[in-house]
């Protein structure tokens, strides 16, 4: 019963995804939250109703939680290297400084 | 309490399709990877919520896969991405 609500907390939290989604950290910052949401509320689902811990499902928690900021990092990292640089076309204005403060210190 | 599941399914078909969106017209190759990346952890969040509704809980080690065939996806495109080659060869052989 936890799990129901907290998988619909986090679909929300994925749906918020569309405003957000030109900016590669922000898509892998909120997709995690999401799906550590969604696989806690399964695993508490199985955990609390069905009384059958998963050991498996922690692992993917963990594993997801580890993995999600090392591949946003090792992707931005390699686009700034390849000379992509994906920032470039956002319009959000509360990152434009920091992405000036970026710029600069990368020059 | 079956309703939210299916509300939640919806709601994580919805946000595959924005990312699919971003796959095709994305404007960079970075952005279009780690669209890619979020695609795969969003069929991980899929399968949990399909299976806690299908009541089975067969389908959980296919969770752990998906996460690290995404994560190994994402770690090959960006080494691609900033040396050209995805596995280095030293030139001595």
């Amino acid at each position: 019963m936890a799990g129901a609500l907290l998988t619909l907390i986090s679909a929300i939290g994925v749906l918020r995804l569309p405003d957000v989604y030109t900016r590669s950290h922000a898509i892998s910052k909120s997709t995690t939250l999401g799906m550590i949401f969604i696989l806690m509320g399964t695993l508490f689902y199985f955990w609390l109703k069905h009384d059958h811990f998963n050991s498996r499902l922690l692992l993917a928690i963990v594993f997801l939680f580890l993995t999600s900021p090392v591949s946003a990092h090792l992707i931005s990292r390699a686009a700034y290297y390849s000379g992509v640089r994906p920032w470039e076309g956002t319009v959000r204005d509360d990152l434009a400084e920091r992405r000036e403060n970026r710029t600069k210190s990368a020059e | 309490m079956t309703v939210m599941f299916y509300i939640a399914l919806a709601l994580l078909s919805l946000a595959i399709g924005c990312f699919v969106y971003r796959v095709v017209k994305g404007p960079t190759v970075a952005d279009r990877v780690i669209a890619l990346d979020a695609i795969g952890i969003c069929l991980a969040g899929i399968v949990a919520v399909l299976s806690i509704l299908l009541e089975t809980s067969v389908f959980l080690e296919i969770i752990l896969l998906i996460g690290i065939l995404a994560f190994l996806g994402t770690a090959a495109f960006a080494k691609f991405l900033q040396k050209g080659v995805v596995i280095e060869r030293d030139g001595n052989h």
